[in-house]
């Protein structure tokens, strides 16, 4: 409250908007930063249209119709097909399995010390430790771990599977700890104050309470895994991706086509299940 | 178990800096099997001290004594084996929203299963008799394997008291145990938890807001103002004087229903999670 005496003179309505500096800095600078970007990355999106490329764009896209139908290569596609989603699964199962203890091991939600305050010096270490673990897991692609595997195994399904599981592992680790630790920490809180142990605390607290949270990522997590383990066929690591290759190597956009349209059924048919798992569990 | 505090003061690890703790200069003692209420206006410390008694808040000053044990000079794990001899009721009933009535009654006796046992309760459970026999002295028998989600507000809360019953604690510290409930279904749940208290020869700490409950069910009841005990005393002796000055400014909650909770013992809001999608 101001002492100054009531003032009678009315203040002039304000002629310009106090929000326009700013406004106008963040914009020049958002320009200034982003154009040496597109200069490092040859950004020039008028390159796509000049008669050239259209031409050669067309006639690649144009390779693709009709896509191959026959009997024999159907047959090859659904078997490949399967072995992307056996990769798939099978390099889930494994990171999950990776993912689980490292969870456990590193989730502040499940810490005994952090209940009365700051978690202890130890377990604080320790969890970072974990975390650190997770990060150099992840941080590898799995495209690397896979050329590395395809060297140690040789060809085939298994290098991409130990690549899936290995990286995977590292994402689902940080990530179901991030979801264990968003979620309401009432329940477990309360199992723990009451002298139960953390891992008794996490089956009848922390999991039925992320339950649905977290199967409707591993689910999700699975879709790119599917994504994934194709990249992982280019360089030889099997199923429909080393397929998807060896047909754009011989120039035969038909059965790129095929393949392309049974990898969006396939991504489709991820998101139904993802959906419906969500809705069973919530 | 009986509890000695020796000038306890205590704040949740939540609170603001700055802020006075919640909890300032309480000195009690309580016998093993007695029976108390704690009543006194919101915001009085009622929830921190109940708390700071269940070794859930370290003191911050002064001192909690249970079983003439210091819990905070123990080891962890033997910290942790003490917790389950004692059994904290929140007043905002603590249950995932998927877990079955069941499971979530079982869940009061984990400190008492051991760890393969809980397992194998979760697969099938392990005690349905038990729980059963919790449910029914609250009238909730028949929900047993409802989904907690189906419940409402005060079948809940009920649900988290049947909890006490299965657990093996010698020590109850009941937060508000009638906030979602109506005077029928609160007349039921009083009994039930003293009537089994006295039979277990349980010790049973309660905080309350219905002061005409506290006065007639207890024998001793405590008066918490502004963090420190205001007064101690046999129920008969608690005159009309002393509630007005014990809730001076605070007429109201003398008087009217009980205010919505605020849940001050909840952490502060989790950060949001980024999912690397």
């Amino acid at each position: 409250m101001s002492t100054a005496p009531p003032s009678f003179s009315r203040p002039a309505a304000p002629n310009r908007d106090p929000a326009w500096v700013g406004r106008i800095f963040w914009l020049s600078l958002a320009v200034v930063l982003l154009w040496p970007l597109m200069v490092a990355t040859e950004f020039k999106p008028w390159a796509l249209f000049d008669a050239q490329s259209r031409k050669s764009s067309l006639r690649f896209l144009m390779d693709f119709f009709p896509p191959v139908a026959n009997r024999e290569f159907l047959t090859l596609v659904a078997k490949e097909t399967w072995r992307t989603v056996a990769i798939a699964t099978a390099g889930m199962a494994l990171a999950m399995l990776l993912a689980i203890p490292f969870t456990l091991l590193s989730t502040s939600a499940l810490s005994i010390s952090a209940l009365t305050g700051k978690m202890a010096a130890l377990p604080f270490v320790f969890r970072q430790t974990i975390r650190l673990v997770l990060i150099l897991l992840r941080s590898v692609p799995e495209l690397v771990w896979a050329l590395i595997f395809v060297r140690v195994v040789g060809l085939g399904p298994t290098a991409g599977v130990l690549a899936i599981a290995l990286t995977y592992g590292g994402m689902l680790g940080k990530v179901y700890a991030e979801i264990l630790e968003s979620g309401d920490a009432h329940a477990t809180q309360t199992l723990m104050r009451n002298g139960s142990g953390r891992l008794q605390a996490f089956f009848y607290g922390l999991l039925p309470q992320n339950a649905a949270e977290i199967t409707s990522y591993t689910v999700y997590r699975w879709e790119c895994a599917i994504r994934s383990s194709v990249v992982l066929g280019f360089v030889g690591a099997g199923g429909l991706g080393q397929q998807m290759d060896n047909s754009m190597k011989m120039f035969n956009g038909g059965e790129v086509a095929t393949m392309l349209i049974v990898f969006i059924l396939l991504v489709a048919l991820a998101d139904r299940v993802s959906s419906w798992l969500r809705k069973e569990i919530g | 178990m009986n509890l000695t505090t020796k000038r306890l003061g205590a704040r949740h690890p939540a609170a603001r800096a700055g802020t006075p703790d919640a909890l300032r200069d309480a000195s009690i003692g309580i016998a093993a099997g007695e029976q108390v209420a704690i009543i006194g206006p919101s915001g009085a410390g009622k929830t921190t001290l109940l708390h700071a008694l269940a070794c859930a808040l370290r003191p911050s000053t002064g001192s909690v004594l249970v079983d003439n044990i210091d819990p905070w000079q123990l080891p962890r794990s033997d910290l942790q084996t003490m917790r389950g001899r004692l059994y904290l009721a929140p007043q905002v009933p603590p249950l995932p929203p998927r877990q079955r009535v069941v499971t979530s009654v079982l869940a009061g006796s984990l400190p008492a299963m051991g760890f393969w046992k809980s397992i194998r309760s979760l697969l099938y459970p392990q005690n349905i008799a038990g729980a059963y026999a919790a449910l029914e002295k609250f009238d909730l028998s028949e929900k047993i394997f409802d989904r907690v989600d189906r419940l409402s507000g005060g079948e809940r809360q009920r649900v988290g008291l049947a909890r006490a019953i299965v657990s093996p604690a010698k020590l109850w510290l009941i937060d508000e145990p009638l906030s979602a409930l109506d005077p029928t279904r609160a007349k039921q749940v009083m009994d039930t938890l003293i009537g089994e208290a006295r039979d277990r020869n349980v010790t049973l700490v309660m905080t309350l807001h219905q002061v005409d409950v506290a006065l007639t069910r207890f024998d001793r009841i405590i008066g918490l103002r502004d963090g420190s005990v205001a007064f101690d005393l046999p129920a008969s002796q608690v005159t009309p004087q002393r509630l007005t000055e014990l809730y001076a400014q605070h007429e109201d909650e003398l008087h009217g229903p009980a205010p919505v909770s605020d849940r001050v013992d909840e952490a502060p809001p989790n950060p949001p999670v980024m999912h690397c999608r």
